[in-house]
């Protein structure tokens, strides 16, 4: 009797000692995303935050390191063998969540799937012309022509296992017009840190970790938690409660009150996006009649209305970090001399439309959205009673992003506002090639005000060719230069970030590309 | 009564041919879904490319016909967005959306009915003013600002309810339900109670104007007389009186229940198909709103015939009439 009550107990303390070892080592993050993820398949949707997320789970041949610069991942060195092909040596030893082996013929169904016509991700590989399998760990790249940016590309370029691409039938991207379901979009295997370990959609998306990763965690974490709560007033109330220890998107205006709690840390920055406005630089105004905008001066005297100090100071909290340039300070391509802000001067705004020949202003139509920007409608508002005040007559319309983006696209918006992070590549030629260029062939696709700058458009075609990354870089500098004397668009600023996390975690990096990596958490 | 049937169907045939053409006209002005499907880095001629794989560039009476034909045969596409199929994302978040309307429902009756009793039998009383005063506020409050209210006392300040989501959930089929797990249970509390209170409301005011008018009728005054006692007068006979309304008006209301408690859903993060349509609007995923309208307007056509044709055999004159 008395053995085995003590063997009982033994038994107890036995499972109570193992309860508590299993306690310390399952370290959860639990996610309170402001949206959820699209799709298990990271080539479904062009939506960078799907794909961040699938990053836990697919990797790429090359990775984002914590300072955002590239660095090997599956593959573990590469050369340019002409200046079109690239040879990629590929890691060995790497498996699948599955179990199998990665090889180059996984590199290849991959390429080829995101690359495949009816493929939404296609543009974010637009050099890839084939590859060819050397070896098991070897892979060629050929492009369509000489292309600096391929590593950026890839970094963002997950990898599939091969074999159960094919046994799922999923070799070919979801073709949405098809109206038939793919396999990878409720199902995943890849090479990742986590894997996944259920989903709900709009509920509950759960990672567990992958204790077989090639690589040595910079992590602790066992769980990863994600739930998408997309009402921003429920997030923080969740946040305060305890629910959730981490969200992404914490509302400017709640962040005082979170910055109260004591179990709570307050992570702040400005992200890589630059808020900027763009002109109508057609003949005509959308109302009709002459379009002034196409005078250096008006559009001089656009930007010198617009006190930038005050809008930072009242609609964007202190928040924002007012910018000169068009793209970020950390952005390959930028330079601090391109960086100097207008100055807020009305009298020499006026001035500058009496000498254009409109000194009694003008009235244009002024489009904004209402949530694609931080604070964009109170920043709308101000800059439209800015200009009042110089005389001009904005015409302000807002409304959802889907409802404006056909009306910036189609050239119904004189003035509209935009914002540009270079991501997925995080390199100036992004924006010159997307933005600035003028609108021909597959350049200039949000060349919404239709502008041409034939000297611009030569420098960026030079730098997409040029593979001496300083050359490089100083015609993408110059380019951009060209852009601010000419004010083809007028930045206004880097927008602000925020995130919260649970004082729990001792190590929360944070990204200005806005991107939470849960691999280099630590609780 | 066959001709009856066959004109209510004609009609509900009718109404749901008007619905989805009102939300195919809606549908052109909402936006292009292309340029949330590409990213940045998306060409021209691939945009274009896709706009004219998905139909788009098709004529509006092409477009809406081609659907109408599918949507016949109860094919709805799959989302643009999430590229899975729209029929079977629907049926996935409708059992959320019914358990918490149903349970919204229960509450409603269980506070409303005995408050219109009570504010109809106590007409003087502080009390019954009190609740006369308090349901004001209950049907001028948005549904937003309840829950949050509601996610600010109970969850945040006292904890006991959470503020988000459905909880663990038990699968019967292909039916989930939250009903049989304690945090589902828990999980239900808030959005329920939040998304009843203008039920509540309603229920109070028409139970408590029903009792009035029944109070005055000759039999209570007899009742009285008798010395039936006052309990079982007011609970028994008077209030047994009131409740066909009542229970017509719930049965009305369920279908009203299910189309708005898309604001509930979005506060609550609730994973309903209120939630699903709010999204699909923002990304444009015309399958899925085209999808959701349509199975909305069913539920309503649906129930608002059954109650036409349980009225046609409770009260013969209406067979006749063109109601």
């Amino acid at each position: 009797m008395s053995i085995s009550t003590k063997t009982r107990q033994g038994a107890l303390a036995g499972l109570a000692a193992a309860l508590l070892a299993a306690t310390a080592q399952a370290e959860t993050i639990r996610w309170g995303a402001p949206r959820d993820i699209v799709s298990l398949d990271p080539y479904s949707y062009g939506d960078s935050y799907t794909i961040n997320f699938l990053n836990h789970i697919y990797e790429g041949l090359v990775r984002y390191n914590r300072d955002l610069e590239i660095e090997p991942a599956l593959a573990t060195a590469w050369e340019i063998v002409s200046p079109t092909t690239w040879r990629f040596t590929l890691r060995k030893g790497v498996k699948f969540h599955d179990g199998s082996d990665f090889t180059a013929e996984d590199v290849l169904a991959s390429l080829e799937r995101v690359s495949d016509e009816t493929s939404p991700l296609k543009g974010n590989l637009p050099a890839y012309q084939s590859a060819t399998v050397v070896d098991d760990n070897t892979i060629d790249i050929e492009l369509s022509g000489a292309y600096p940016l391929l590593l950026n590309d890839l970094t963002n370029i997950h990898i599939f296992d091969k074999g159960w691409l094919v046994a799922n039938n999923a070799e070919k991207p979801t073709d949405v017009s098809a109206g038939v379901e793919g396999y990878a979009t409720f199902n995943t295997n890849g090479t990742g840190p986590f894997q996944l370990e259920s989903r709900t959609p709009e509920a509950q998306t759960v990672l567990a970790v992958n204790n077989n990763w090639w690589d040595e965690p910079a992590h602790n974490l066992t769980r990863i938690e994600f739930q998408p709560i997309s009402s921003a007033a429920t997030r923080v109330a969740a946040l305060l409660s305890g629910e959730v220890d981490f969200v992404d998107s914490a509302p400017v205006q709640d962040l005082p009150r979170l910055a109260q709690a004591e179990n709570l840390t307050i992570l702040e920055r400005t992200d890589l996006r630059t808020v900027m406005l763009g002109f109508n630089r057609r003949e005509e105004l959308v109302g009709g009649g002459e379009n002034p905008m196409n005078d250096l001066r008006v559009r001089q005297a656009m930007q010198l209305a617009v006190d930038m100090d005050l809008i930072q100071d009242k609609v964007m909290r202190g928040k924002s970090r007012n910018a000169g340039a068009l793209v970020a300070p950390s952005i390959p391509g930028y330079s601090e001399d391109l960086d100097t802000v207008a100055p807020f001067d009305p009298e020499k705004a006026r001035a500058l439309l009496e000498e254009a020949g409109y000194g009694d202003g003008f009235a244009f139509d002024f489009v904004c959205t209402n949530e694609s920007y931080v604070n964009e409608e109170q920043f709308c508002q101000a800059i439209a009673s800015m200009w009042s005040r110089v005389g001009l007559e904005p015409k302000l319309d807002i409304g959802p992003t889907a409802k404006q983006t056909p009306k910036r696209a189609n050239g119904k918006a004189d003035i509209y506002t935009i914002g540009w992070a270079t991501l997925p590549m995080l390199d100036t030629y992004s924006i010159l090639v997307q933005m600035l260029h003028s609108k021909e062939g597959n350049s200039g696709v949000f060349n919404w005000g239709g502008w041409s700058y034939p000297e611009l458009d030569k420098l960026t075609q030079s730098a997409a060719v040029e593979l001496d990354r300083e050359a490089r870089l100083d015609m993408e500098n110059k380019a951009l230069r060209i852009a601010k004397d000419e004010i083809i668009m007028m930045p206004l600023h880097q927008q602000p970030m925020a995130w919260a996390v649970s004082r729990d975690f001792s190590d929360f990096p944070q990204f200005p590309d806005n991107k939470p990596r849960m691999w280099y958490v630590t609780k | 009564m066959l001709a009856f049937i066959i004109k209510r169907l004609a009609n509900a045939v009718f109404v749901m041919l008007s619905v989805t053409f009102l939300a195919f006209v809606i549908f052109t002005a909402v936006g292009d879904p292309v340029d949330q499907m590409l990213n940045e880095q998306a060409t021209q001629e691939q945009r274009d490319e896709l706009r004219e794989r998905l139909g788009l560039e098709a004529p509006f009476l092409v477009q809406y016909s081609k659907f109408v034909a599918r949507a016949a045969t109860g094919d709805f596409g799959i989302s643009f967005r999430n590229q899975q199929d729209v029929l079977a994302m629907i049926g996935e978040r409708f059992p959320a959306t019914f358990e918490l309307v149903l349970v919204a429902t229960f509450i409603s009756l269980v506070v409303g009915v005995p408050m219109g009793v009570i504010t109809a039998i106590r007409r003087q009383t502080w009390y019954a003013e009190a609740m006369q005063f308090t349901s004001i506020i209950g049907v001028s409050l948005p549904s937003f600002v309840v829950g949050i209210g509601l996610i600010l006392i109970f969850s945040v300040w006292l904890g006991w309810f959470p503020a988000f989501g459905r909880g663990e959930t038990v699968d019967l089929g292909w039916w989930s339900t939250g009903l049989l797990t304690h945090s589902g249970r828990m999980s239900i509390v808030l959005p329920a109670l939040s998304l009843s209170l203008f039920q509540i409301t309603l229920v109070m005011r028409l139970v408590r104007a029903e009792m009035l008018e029944v109070l005055r009728s000759d039999f209570i005054k007899f009742a009285r007389a008798r010395g039936v006692p006052a309990r079982r007068l007011h609970f028994s006979h008077a209030l047994r009186n009131c409740l066909m309304p009542v229970v017509t008006m719930t049965a009305m209301q369920v279908g009203g229940l299910i189309a708005f408690a898309l604001v509930t859903e979005t506060v609550f993060q609730w994973p309903g198909m209120g939630l699903l349509f709010i999204q699909a609007v923002t990304f444009v995923d015309v399958p899925i709103m085209a999808a959701y309208l349509c199975i909305v307007a069913l539920i309503f056509v649906v129930l608002n015939t059954i109650v036409d044709m349980a009225y046609a055999v409770i009260d013969p004159r209406l067979k006749g009439a063109d109601a």
